[in-house]
């Protein structure tokens, strides 16, 4: 999660907008749950200055996010916004809030393991137990390590069947 | 000075370019859905990775051309360079990929072979470049597109223990790609006169791929060839027949309709 230092009210005003708006590829997130926007700061002429990251190199969605972050800020009433792709510090799954981490389990997606469990490097690593979003259970296994999204890696659970989408950890 | 820098660059991103558009003819014809939609999300890393990097040659690139007038103007249709004129609008000898990944498709295990060689290659250089950080961009850049190579390293060689130490017809297939492939791998640890401003330590990438390679071979009962012909030119702007087919393709539209956009 981003810490928000001594943020003005024009500064807070903008952050609540933000987090109105949905992620494309996964709805139930805000892109600030998601941890994409980075920075919020206003310039000496009074235009905000956003920092966004993408969580995937490709990830096709960060275009559209940057038009998202446009027209709602337009309708706020910020007609000239900069954005501002930052490549480093990478993006990782830590930076999800908590709150984030709940309604992607809501959803019916697993939240990220925190990170030292699975980002092993070795062949046929076990990843750790994924819990299933439906019925709780660890007894689950990975069907493939890539899912419908680049974020996802793709489970079944063995208690309750399901299959499931899991929010790799990166 | 700053052309090599530019040059190295481009190496990087041309490979990843091409190797994207090679995994991405697989799309909607992998084996089986799963792994479809592996080979497609690598591929989708790989242009990223691609982009990042041609955006940041475009930038460097734009600078020298504000200092000196006498340098090429971008291409018709276009004010500067951009990520896009660097995709589309150069010639094949103008491209400084590897050779390995502008070689046509042929089975899944051939597939799964050069993306275990590529990714590997890839993984230990990123390593370097994250690690020296003389130039924070690339460093950035490096360390980002590391956790997505770890991924594809580690799919990657799984495939090439499956299939090689799987059945008869799986093991024979993965010997044949090897032998075909194998020929192009020399030319990843031949320095290119632009590398010497990356300082590229090719003393250590290269028994770093070679250990991790051989014991994925090893543990796939494959055999790592011995005192095999290599193939280079890639690196330098000298291709098979393959690349400019695949630009044909691939640089179509703007070739067509400089500047277009949808
Ligand atoms: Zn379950």
């Amino acid at each position: 999660m981003i810490k928000r230092e001594t943020e003005t009210g024009a500064e807070a005003k903008i952050w609540s907008a933000l987090e109105t708006i949905p992620d494309p590829e996964i709805p139930v997130l805000s892109i600030v749950d998601l941890g994409i926007v980075r920075k919020v700061s206003i310039t000496e002429n009074g235009e905000p200055a956003i920092t966004i990251t993408a969580t995937y190199t490709g990830c096709p969605a960060m275009d559209m996010i940057a038009i998202e972050i446009r027209m709602k800020l337009a309708a706020t009433g910020y007609k000239q916004v900069t954005l501002i792709n930052a490549i480093s510090p990478a993006w990782t799954t830590d930076w999800m809030s908590e709150e984030g981490k709940q309604k992607l389990k809501e959803y019916g997606i697993a939240p990220p393991n925190s990170k030292q469990q699975v980002c092993d490097q070795n062949l046929f690593a076990e990843a750790d137990a994924v819990q299933c979003p439906q019925c709780n259970s660890y007894n689950t296994y990975r069907i493939s390590e890539f899912g419908s999204t680049a974020c996802k890696a793709l489970y079944q659970c063995n208690n309750c069947k399901e299959p499931f989408d899991y929010f790799k950890c990166h | 000075m700053s052309k090599h820098l530019t040059d190295f660059i481009l190496h990087l991103a041309d490979s990843t370019l091409i190797l994207g558009q090679r995994n991405g003819e697989w799309c909607g014809h992998g084996p089986v859905l799963e792994q479809d939609i592996a080979i497609t999300n690598i591929t989708l890393d790989l242009i990223g990775q691609a982009r990042s990097l041609y955006q940041y040659a475009a930038k460097l690139i734009n600078e020298v051309s504000k200092l000196s007038e006498s340098e090429v103007p971008p291409a018709e249709g276009f004010k500067a360079a951009s990520e896009d004129t660097l995709a589309y609008l150069r010639t094949e000898r103008e491209f400084k990929n590897f050779l390995l990944v502008e070689q046509p498709n042929s089975d899944w295990g051939q597939t799964i072979l050069r993306q275990f060689l590529f990714s590997t290659w890839q993984y230990y250089l990123y390593q370097q470049l994250k690690e020296k950080g003389s130039d924070t961009t690339l460093a950035a850049i490096a360390e980002k597109s590391l956790k997505e190579i770890s991924y594809h390293v580690r799919w990657s060689g799984e495939w090439v223990i499956r299939l090689g130490d799987g059945t008869a017809e799986s093991k024979k297939r993965m010997a044949h790609a090897i032998q075909e492939l194998w020929p192009y791998t020399g030319e990843l640890f031949l320095p290119a006169p632009y590398e010497k401003v990356a300082e590229v330590d090719f003393d250590k990438l290269k028994p770093a791929w070679f250990k991790k390679v051989s014991d994925v071979f090893n543990e796939a009962t494959l055999l790592v060839p011995q005192h095999v012909y290599m193939h280079t030119g890639g690196k330098t702007g000298t291709h098979t027949e393959h690349l400019g087919y695949m630009l044909a393709e691939l640089q179509y539209m703007q070739r067509s309709f400089p500047g277009c956009e949808w």
